[in-house]
């Protein structure tokens, strides 16, 4: 039997503190999150500042839908879905560039504005008499309706209908407001391409990980803890402590610091890491950043916001966001078993070059393919992407800490080293897998 | 000391000897105290710490990757990976004793196998040596994927 003979039947593979392994690991079940959680739900699409001029794109995808996020003739933004509205040959392939006035089809050469509306059709009257005006080619290139730019974070929900934009993140914006705010000028940019990190695992399996604080000082002792050994023996020479190490370091740090450091999760599936403080709370600024800050924001503010030293906060269902360190990473889902990681960066306009350096090194250091942290965390996944397929045992355990009354609240705090933002995360699963009113898994 | 074109290929040809037959220890002496490994993330990156890179190591965070790699809990490693180096005839850019700068350019297909899987990936090194205590040292290893900017699974030993 296939789950998609029987949709619903998916919402029970899920129960209160455990998950079947269906939902990592069954084509059918990631073919119904493409087709209702990732419409359903409000999905990063890019940065603002990756298209600053009109005419700039950016091409990437929702889901499994490659669409563009393109800066129109009068500034606006519109996410468009990338396929000629004629025989469907992709408009753009580059990831970035700037395409002028319109968008040309190179197969047939129809034009489009870059709002998606049609501008021209080659030899025009062999339309005539055909109903052309009734066809779905002549609506021009779709565009999706449901898209929300948040302080230049652009986002965006295939489908019509459900939750609004400031409903479904409420509070947990707070993140992304507070990694804008570490800029003096209040401003991020974009700087360079992503890492590409390709994983043979399902997404939810690196989503999971992101504010799972009870696996980095067994993950990656292999890697934090040489450094830590090597910086001991060299350290007598020298009287900075180095970026490097100020970085990869604190991943060894022991449970009890991990539980302090608390997790908040918030409704809708989001929340975060690092209450109390972080992995990051302990960087050297030598730089004159944080009087900098003072000047820009007073010395009240500017505290505020340099002692707010959230770690991971996950944006369910498939975002990252690293406030302290200005790192962004997107979990693109491909295959039940096939995951493509993007990690981006950003600049925090105005701040020293110091902060972007750091920056820069954390994410080759942490997210690259090339990352000795890295590695080790991709082959925790990808053994439990095969090991699931053992049928004796068909379940994924999520009980640590749970108290049962959970998610009532808006917002809600638990010891650093709790499964509770996973439970959060499979709560949202089941609640935007259909919307209500739509469980025949047949799209409108 | 006067070094011949022969000298600088036959350090690359050797490096990458090492590095297959996993000569750890002996490769991490080939590198000078500030010496860099950079594998760049973007076609023709000129820019080498303000922007992301796939690696950009000196020494510490090379020892930290060669005993990593034989750690009982380095669990990526468990199988090791092993890998091979198939050079092109290395050309010599620059021979500059005066200023002490040596310049060599080598293409290459580097395979990369543990598990069941085999990696394949091709492109440019570039080395820019110097001569210290009358021995070759790699100031800058330069690696160019010819799909640097590709998505990649875990690249693990050192091309």
């Amino acid at each position: 039997m296939s789950y998609l003979d029987n949709p619903s039947s998916v919402l029970n593979l899920v129960t209160d503190d455990e998950a079947h392994r269906d939902v990592y690991i069954a084509e059918d079940v990631y073919e119904l999150e493409m087709n209702h959680l990732f419409r359903n739900t409000w999905i990063y699409v890019g940065h603002a500042s990756q298209i600053p001029n009109k005419g700039d794109y950016y091409s990437t995808t929702i889901s499994d839908q490659p669409v563009l996020m393109v800066r129109h003739t009068d500034e606006t933004i519109h996410v468009l879905y990338n396929r000629c509205a004629h025989r469907g040959t992709k408009l753009v392939t580059d990831i970035h560039g700037n395409t002028g006035k319109t968008f040309r089809c190179p197969y047939h050469a129809w034009t489009y504005r870059t709002d998606g509306t049609l501008l021209g059709v080659p030899v025009r009257d062999g339309y005539e008499d055909v109903s052309f005006e009734n066809s779905f080619a002549s609506k021009g290139m779709t565009a999706v309706s449901n898209v929300c730019v948040y302080r230049e974070f652009v986002f965006a929900k295939l489908q019509d209908g459900g939750i609004e934009f400031e409903e479904f993140f409420g509070d947990s914006l707070s993140s992304i407001d507070n990694m804008i705010d570490r800029s003096p000028e209040g401003r991020l940019e974009v700087v360079g391409n992503p890492l590409r990190y390709m994983h043979h695992c399902n997404w939810k399996m690196l989503v999971e990980n992101q504010t799972d604080s009870f696996h980095p000082m067994v993950v990656h002792e292999s890697s934090a803890g040489v450094v830590k050994e090597i910086w001991e023996d060299m350290k007598s020479n020298s009287n900075a402590t180095p970026m490097a190490v100020e970085c990869i370091v604190p991943f060894t740090s022991p449970y009890s610091f991990y539980e302090k450091m608390g997790i908040r999760t918030w409704q809708n599936g989001h929340g975060h890491t690092g209450v109390h403080f972080s992995i990051h709370s302990d960087y050297t600024d030598t730089s004159g950043y944080v009087d900098q800050m003072k000047e820009a924001y007073g010395k009240e503010r500017a505290e505020e916001i340099l002692n707010e030293n959230r770690h991971n906060t996950v944006y369910f269902p498939n975002l990252m966001v690293k406030g302290p360190i200005q790192t962004l990473r997107l979990f693109k889902p491909l295959a039940a078993d096939r995951t493509l990681v993007e990690s981006w960066i950003f600049r925090l306009v105005g701040a020293p070059d110091m902060l972007l350096e750091r920056t820069a090194m954390y994410n080759r250091l942490i997210n690259a393919p090339t990352s000795i942290v890295g590695h080790d965390d991709a082959e925790v996944y990808e053994r439990a992407q095969e090991g699931l397929h053992c049928t004796n045992n068909q379940w994924m355990n999520f009980q640590r800490h749970y108290f049962g009354e959970e998610g009532v609240a808006p917002m809600e705090e638990f010891p650093g080293t709790t499964e509770a933002q996973m439970r959060n995360q499979f709560r949202a699963w089941k609640k935007f897998m259909f919307l209500v009113g739509d469980q025949s898994g047949v799209q409108a | 000391m006067n070094l011949t074109e022969v000298d600088l290929v036959d350090f690359v040809i050797r490096e990458a000897r090492m590095l297959d037959e996993q000569q750890y220890e002996e490769w991490l002496e080939l590198f000078t105290e500030d010496g860099i490994y950079w594998m760049p993330l973007e076609f023709g990156q000129t820019e080498e710490k303000l922007t992301t890179s796939l690696m950009y190591e000196d020494l510490l965070l090379l020892k930290t990757r060669v005993m990593r790699l034989s750690g009982k809990r380095t669990y990526s490693q468990l199988p090791k990976s092993r890998c091979q180096h198939l050079l092109q005839i290395p050309s010599v850019d620059k021979i500059d004793a005066t200023n002490n700068d040596y310049r060599v350019f080598t293409p290459f297909h580097y395979v990369e196998s543990r598990n069941d899987e085999k990696e394949l990936y091709a492109g440019w090194m570039k080395h820019s040596l110097i001569l210290e205590d009358k021995r070759l040292k790699i100031k800058l290893k330069r690696v160019d994927l010819v799909n640097c900017d590709s998505p990649h699974r875990n690249i693990q030993l050192f091309i």
